[in-house]
């Protein structure tokens, strides 16, 4: 189905380059579609894990939260006293030099996405040996845990969270930062959306697909089932892990419940990103977080107070009404995708 | 260690964690015990279960505020509770009975999150407790505390559990709430009409839940953010006991209750709710491990 | 036609599977009591018994589904009574369940094509491979055979229930098993589509070389497919032999008819 790929490749072309141009364009939204970029990641990541491989992870933030906080540990210890930073009251002030700030957040940044990989290694080999609702309850109690653990950890600030550092003055206006975290932003959409498409026309996508439609029979034809569902786990994990570590240094300020580990929002939000657009679809999680933060933005500028009820109620809508999502209404049975064909 | 080694040698604060385990434990195993209901029959988990525990706590402390003893309030919370969980079922539950198991968990977790912020909006986010007014009594040389009404809660408890079960025995409903559970199709054949049964199923429990709640909001403290613990604490004991073994499940709600006193005071309150949702998925993954020795898993 | 003596030769004295006094109990329940049985390379054995009698309960032993209580199972001079499902699997020792299983959300040909032969545990860069034009081949080539070929990008789930259970086989083929344990093929399907079925087994046996054990309750085709039957009653081998010796034996008369 060469036409099929090549419209797929058109299709990244024209938003990487809208990408490019948009924040020239509207430059006072640059923030907002920062965050769609973003958003467009954790729609994918969590769909390579509930959509294309079958587990319904509530828990997939934990990674989220974990990039967040190894970034911002690691833009800070090189040059001062984590325990002195996070003391907070405000007692001491710290600057980074530009060199300092620059040479932090690659550190930061680059480490945040092998960090959740690690753990999610090493929770992967425990509980994704269980299926189905007990796999689903375990990650969403896994989510508030580590959340509930990290606030109990004072030198990472505790439940009142920890800063991140400030944007130097030598490196420009605020303008420059949010333009820095866009393109860092849409940089790993291109890595994260091109890798899984590739990785997905390979017979691991094939074999997570089986693994998803029936597990007892991938076992019984002899698929090493845990081994490939902790490298789909890993892999979610290692991009979310990035954009948990953008999105922290975009906020400012981590706290670990309302922040890095929030289940009850982009927790649940990358999993309804993902059913409205539609379930191991393509472009599915694309759209769905694309209107998702339209939804999201228009909440919180009409609906204020009441935001979050509608996000709730919206949640609830999709599920029961729209579980298909958008793409799942428009795909027929002739554009089932064919791994055998996109070589 | 130190922590560990202090509460051991030291039997007030044994005696005193077991108390409380106990009370504390009651009430978990009621909620617990309308969880396997909803999951035996409908095969719905529902996340939402804490939530229509706080509901029902909010019912008890806005009653209170009327100066009647908060304890007359248990069957008005159970009442209200009942109505809300039927219409929750007629309004979303019932959509979404047939399809697969990982709908109907995320949609009882959006209906979670949605009575979490309506609660929120309507009572506010602060802390709230409800007074019964009900002196405390001491043993063990004063070391040890018993407030009467966690007494009281405890033994309400099992009245609630034990109208419940009975219920569910001898009445006509009760018999077509089991004979559902059993088998949805030859119910049906038989005459049973199954969505009503689902309809009482998922009402009732919320009224369980309402009940527990009211207990609940008289020994503790409430917020609207604090239901999912319940939901994960009953989760927890109805996978340790399994579904349908009810002196299973009063055991090991005694049994987490008083694990999470110790656990209180080993590590320290801050880290109770950590401790409570990392023994989920430590037993969660002891099971499975079990279970693997069988060459089966959790499923 | 008689397809076990048109064949017979074929077989080796090679012993592929050896069970041996095999016992496994569910509660106070014994479903296998001390089951020996023995499938040469090449033959075609056939597994009967009446409902109840443990024959699902063996193929689940022997595939790894659940642990032994006691004996052995030799499969290709190895014991493999400790291994996982998957493990047995990767030696060459298959399995199709009673309800048919397949992955019903891709299309029929990535069904065969993802299950091409898995050995060995893939390291994790081979975990990356792209499928070859050998394997795309090779997987219309069986869909041919089992005639699919024309319904190969459809979504398997949209398939009937008989088309299902022929894609099934495909995907057996596909994974080139030296053993491959058949619970029922004929359950469900059509009678008329059964003389079809039983040819395409024979044609499995004989044209890929594969060595079957086949639970079957339908006597016809078994007396027709097996070149050796053992017939289960109560966890236990009442009776083994040729066919013919299995048709006439008054053991398994009376054990179908529930005679004591």
């Amino acid at each position: 189905m060469k036409s099929s790929l090549q419209k797929n490749l058109y299709g990244y072309i024209i938003c990487i380059i809208v990408g490019i141009f948009i924040p020239l364009v509207y430059p006072s939204f640059v923030v907002q579609f920062a965050f769609a970029w973003l958003f467009i990641v954790m729609a994918l990541t969590w769909d390579l894990q509930g959509g294309q491989m079958g587990y319904n992870s509530f828990g997939n933030i934990v990674f989220f939260g974990i990039g967040m906080y190894t970034c911002v540990v690691l833009q800070i210890i090189p040059f001062f006293s984590l325990a002195e930073w996070s003391e907070g009251g405000g007692e001491k002030t710290f600057t980074h030099t530009n060199a300092q700030y620059f040479r932090g957040l690659l550190l930061g940044i680059l480490a945040s996405g092998f960090a959740a990989s690690l753990i999610a290694a090493v929770l992967g080999s425990l509980i994704l040996r269980m299926r189905g609702h007990y796999f689903a309850i375990c990650t969403l109690a896994l989510g508030v845990a580590v959340g509930e653990m990290v606030s109990g950890i004072e030198i990472l600030g505790g439940g009142s969270g920890i800063s991140v550092p400030v944007w130097p003055e030598a490196a420009g206006s605020i303008d420059n930062r949010n333009l820095l975290f866009y393109y860092l932003a849409l940089g790993l959409f291109a890595l994260c959306f091109l890798i899984l498409q590739l990785l997905l026309r390979t017979t691991f996508g094939g074999t997570l697909n089986a693994i998803r439609d029936d597990e007892d029979k991938a076992e019984a034809m002899g698929i090493a089932v845990v081994k490939y569902k902790i490298l789909g786990w890993v892999i979610s994990a290692f991009f979310l892990g990035f954009a948990g570590a953008i999105t922290g240094n975009m906020v400012g300020f981590i706290d670990p419940i309302d922040v890095a580990f929030a289940g009850a929002t982009y927790g649940v939000w990358m999993i309804l990103m993902v059913i409205m657009g539609g379930k191991g679809t393509l472009w599915g999680p694309v759209i769905g977080a694309l209107i998702f933060h339209v939804f999201q933005e228009l909440f919180w500028t009409y609906l204020l107070g009441w935001q979050r009820v509608a996000l709730g109620a919206l949640i609830v809508i999709i599920v029961v009404f729209f579980p298909k999502g958008i793409l799942g209404y428009f795909q027929t049975r002739s554009q089932v995708k064919n791994l055998s064909r996109s070589t | 260690m130190q922590d560990l080694l202090i509460f051991f040698s030291n039997p007030p604060l044994i005696v005193q964690a077991i108390l409380n385990g106990l009370v504390i434990g009651g009430l978990f195993s009621l909620v617990a015990y309308g969880l396997a209901l909803v999951w035996g029959v409908m095969n719905i988990i529902n996340v939402a279960q804490g939530e229509f525990v706080i509901l029902g706590a909010y019912v008890t402390f806005y009653f209170a505020k009327t100066g009647y003893s908060p304890l007359w309030s248990i069957p008005l919370s159970m009442a209200v509770l009942y109505l809300i969980g039927w219409l929750v079922y007629r309004t979303i539950i019932f959509r979404i009975i047939d399809r697969d198991l990982f709908t109907s968990l995320l949609a009882t977790f959006g209906i979670s999150i949605l009575l979490q912020q309506l609660m929120n909006l309507a009572f506010g986010a602060d802390v709230q407790i409800v007074d019964a007014h009900l002196p405390t009594l001491f043993i063990m040389d004063h070391a040890v505390a018993i407030p009467v009404i966690r007494l009281i809660s405890f033994i309400l408890a099992f009245v609630i559990a034990a109208v419940m079960v009975l219920f569910l025995k001898r009445s006509r409903l009760g018999q077509a709430i089991r004979a559902t559970a059993q088998n949805e199709r030859a119910a049906k054949i038989l005459g049973v009409n199954t969505q009503r049964v689902y309809a009482s199923t998922f009402a009732i429990n919320a009224a369980i839940c309402g009940g527990a709640g009211a207990l609940v909001a008289m020994t503790f403290s409430i917020h609207p953010y604090i239901g999912l613990p319940y939901t994960v604490r009953s989760f927890m004991i109805v996978i340790f006991a399994g579904i349908g073994n009810f002196s299973g499940v009063i055991l090991s709600a005694f049994a987490l209750g008083s694990l999470e006193e110790i656990a209180d005071f080993v590590l320290g309150a801050e880290f109770r709710l950590a401790f409570i949702f990392s023994l989920l998925v430590i037993v969660l993954v002891w099971r499975n491990w079990r279970l693997g020795k069988k060459r089966e898993y959790l499923k | 036609m008689n397809p076990s003596s048109t064949h017979h030769q074929r077989t080796s004295n090679e012993v592929l599977l050896n069970v041996n006094q095999v016992a496994k109990s569910f509660g106070g329940v014994i479903a296998n009591n001390n089951v020996s049985l023995n499938v040469k390379k090449g033959e075609i054995v056939g597994l009967i018994g009446p409902n109840g009698s443990g024959k699902t309960t063996l193929f689940n032993s022997i595939c790894g589904s659940h642990p032994i209580d006691s004996g052995s199972i030799v499969f290709k001079d190895e014991e493999i009574k400790t291994f996982s499902i998957a493990e047995i699997a990767r030696r060459g020792l298959l399995r199709t369940f009673q309800h048919t299983k397949i992955y019903t959300g891709v299309s029929v040909l990535d069904n065969v094509c993802i299950s091409f032969p898995r050995k060995k545990i893939p390291s994790y860069l081979e975990m990356f491979n792209r499928l070859s034009k050998e394997t795309i081949a090779k997987a219309e080539d069986i869909l041919k055979f089992v005639g699919l070929y024309e319904k190969r990008f459809l979504l398997a789930g949209s398939l009937s229930f008989g088309q299902q259970k022929l894609l099934e086989f495909a995907m057996i083929l596909m994974s080139e098993p030296e053993l491959l344990l058949l619970d029922e093929p004929t359950a469900g399907v059509n009678p008329t589509l059964i003389n079809g079925l039983i040819q395409r087994l024979i044609d499995i046996n004989r044209r890929y070389g594969v060595t079957l054990l086949v639970i079957e309750h339908n006597m016809r085709v078994i007396m027709s497919l097996a070149h050796r039957i053992y017939c289960l009653a109560h966890g236990e081998v009442i009776e083994s032999g040729l066919p013919k010796q299995i048709k006439n034996s008054k053991k398994v008369i009376d054990a179908y008819l529930g005679a004591k």
